[in-house]
């Protein structure tokens, strides 16, 4: 059997490509926790972003409106997020968890009116050079801006925090957030503004799946990945560049299923759908072993709550 | 001018209050969205609250879903409680509902009085087993229950996905993805003719009493409570916190798995791939807004129950679609968090002074 150079670019530009919501989300949430605020809202975020997309893309027929409103959209409804753990100082957990259901049963409630209504093709760049260069054609070339931005992110995202001024502000937010206080800092602002950003992200990832990934709108079609991309920033110890490698291994598992199941291997459909969820707990068992290792990358104040009185 | 001045401790009757206020807000909020969606508000609100209890057969069906979400809100309140974020309840429940539906199936052609309870038990012990991973994993592994216990959700609803749609699917089914009908002997009886709700009610009410003598009238419930306040302060005063982690994972998941068992030898009778509209969710919402307390939690149950018919009714007269009443929950928990600030703030008139 000869293989196909040029099939092995496809396959694993289709990894890359399934794992672009991975990187968005979890890079937004990232820098969230790193200012010490546990957001457990991103399947929620996410929902409305894919929704908000779609039906903005569908309405307006404007590129940008969709991708703009999608994120505004993320933005707006982690506001809520943000108004009530930083202003009225609830429970992160708890309050993660209701943005997760609200945003899933509003996704449905506007979704209503674009289910079975086929999406827009969304423009793709340097489609031409993808057949030139054998192999890295297909990786490179071809993609939605989004993938490109996706790909770029994490590399922003660990510049911004060790070389910017406000990434080093958002960090001591979040390992020390009296210290900060004391400073002159203004921990709420900082927090807010980090909650926001994880909104936006995780906007733009739901917007990814519902424009470009499958373009249509599926009620619940985020299936769980809001939460592996939270795995996914614990994976990584909260540095931007190993959410890279685990969104890339995350991704390459849902494409392995499916062309174990093209090529015949006899193994039920349900155990390979399973196997990103199962292996995301073992290297969650791996990584959190050394407790001492967790201790020290996890933001010191992580869903905690920091109330200044005055 | 009004100011807000910390209170010197958290008012118990606004503990108690504010869930009442929680609910109060949640109506008023949904009455806009309809208003926005273009239905006349207190109409839609009618078909979602009251329309769906109006009969006999309405209060047992309100009966019937309030059931399952009051047992697993029970046994969160043992996790939530000594601040064990056990969030996976409805793969326990999947799990429970597997495990009992599996030995249901082995007596599918006997009767006999011991088949149930057998049953029954199967499905406490399967919720037990699945809750024991994220227990375990967080206590010997130091990892995040929250996470586990969540992908575990997912894992257990594909298990039950290839069951049913392979070695456990009826034999005479045409393919249809689910299993033979149990035996009569392995079903809960009904409590009253021709209305579904069974008597698995009775399991949940005794987890309310059970838990109510835990809490409050043994060492461990104290072990707990302190726990929840503080972690520090339990490690000082020497309790076995990580038996204690174990324990209330196994109560937890006992109970959803019960709750599981009662779907399936209650109003379904066999394993098919829909056997919980999320009630393992659901009961998070339930077990905050009945404020960890078991008598609240029945309360809430009911009060939670009613967004699950009522999405159904409005779903039927009003084409809402039926996700309507996961918005419903998702604002009473908003709404509950948020006037929990009363319990630490209160708001205080100030003369004007100048």
């Amino acid at each position: 059997m000869i293989i196909d150079i040029n099939f092995i670019g496809l396959i694993i530009a289709s990894i890359m490509a399934s794992a672009v919501p991975l990187i968005l989300a979890s890079c937004g949430e990232l820098i969230t926790e790193r200012s010490g605020v546990l957001n457990l809202g991103v399947e929620g975020m996410m929902i409305i972003g894919a929704i908000s997309g779609f039906a903005l893309m569908t309405v307006t027929e404007s590129l940008i409106i969709a991708v703009f409103g999608a994120m505004l959209a993320g933005v707006l409804i982690s506001t809520i997020f943000a108004f009530l753990t930083q202003t009225l100082i609830t429970n992160h957990v708890a309050t993660g968890l209701a943005l997760t259901i609200f945003g899933i049963g509003i996704s449905a409630m506007i979704g209503k009116n674009f289910v079975g209504i086929p999406g827009k093709e969304f423009p793709v760049l340097f489609e031409g050079l993808k057949d030139i260069i054998p192999l890295l054609g297909p990786i490179l070339f071809g993609h939605s801006i989004v993938f490109y931005f996706a790909f770029a992110l994490p590399f922003i995202t660990s510049y911004f925090l060790k070389k910017t001024k406000i990434g080093l502000i958002v960090r001591a937010v979040g390992d020390s957030p009296e210290s900060a206080s004391n400073q002159g800092i203004n921990v709420r602002l900082v927090r807010y503004a980090c909650i926001l950003y994880g909104g936006a992200m995780s906007g733009l990832a739901g917007a990814y799946l519902s424009m470009i990934y499958t373009p249509q709108w599926i009620e619940n079609m985020t299936g769980g990945r809001g939460w592996i991309a939270l795995a996914l920033v614990v994976f990584s110890t909260w540095n931007p560049i190993k959410i890279l490698i685990g969104a890339m291994i995350f991704g390459g598992l849902t494409i392995i299923q499916f062309h174990m199941q093209a090529i015949g291997v006899r193994i039920p459909v349900q155990f390979l759908t399973a196997l990103p969820y199962i292996v995301t707990i073992i290297v969650l068992v791996v990584i959190s072993r050394d407790s001492r290792k967790i201790r020290l990358s996890t933001p010191s104040s992580l869903g905690k709550s920091f109330h200044k009185d005055n | 001018m009004i100011k807000i001045v910390k209170r010197d401790q958290p008012s118990r009757a606004i503990f108690f209050f504010t869930p009442v206020l929680a609910i109060f807000l949640t109506l008023v909020a949904g009455g806009l969205i309809f208003f926005i969606l273009g239905f006349k508000p207190f109409e839609a609100l009618k078909f979602f609250f009251i329309v769906p209890i109006a009969d006999k057969y309405g209060f047992s069906e309100l009966l019937l879903k309030a059931t399952p979400l009051c047992l697993i809100a029970i046994g969160l309140s043992f996790c939530f409680k000594s601040n064990n974020w056990n969030i996976g309840a409805e793969g326990q429940l999947t799990f429970g509902a597997i495990v009992s539906g599996g030995i249901a199936l082995l007596f599918y052609e006997q009767e006999g009085f011991y088949i149930l309870p057998i049953v029954i038990l199967a499905g406490a012990i399967g919720g037990m087993l699945y809750a024991s991973i994220p227990a375990i994993l967080k206590t010997y592994f130091n990892t995040n229950e929250i996470l586990v216990s969540l992908m575990l959700v997912y894992v257990s609803k594909l298990i039950l996905d290839y069951l049913v749609v392979g070695p456990w699917s009826n034999p005479e089914g045409f393919n249809f993805p689910e299993t033979r009908q149990f035996s009569d002997s392995a079903k809960l009886p009904l409590l009253f003719e021709g209305l579904r709700i069974h008597a698995g009610i009775f399991l949940a009410l005794a987890a309310v009493v059970i838990s109510w003598f835990v809490f409050y009238k043994t060492y461990l419930g104290f072990q707990m409570k302190v726990s929840g306040f503080s972690l520090k302060t339990a490690k000082y005063a020497g309790y076995k916190g990580k038996k204690m982690i174990i324990l209330v994972f196994l109560i937890s998941g006992a109970c959803a798995g019960l709750a599981g068992v009662g779907e399936i030898t209650g109003p379904i009778g066999q394993l098919h791939r829909e056997i919980s509209p999320d009630y393992g969710f659901t009961a998070i919402i339930v077990a905050f807004l009945g404020r960890l307390h078991p008598v609240g939690i029945i309360f809430a149950s009911l009060v939670v129950a009613i967004t699950y018919l009522g999405a159904e009714t409005a779903q039927i007269f009003m084409q809402i679609p039926k996700y309507t009443g996961q918005v419903f929950q998702g604002m009473i928990l908003f709404f509950l968090l948020a006037s929990d600030y009363l319990l630490f703030f209160k708001f205080k008139f100030i003369g004007s002074k100048k």
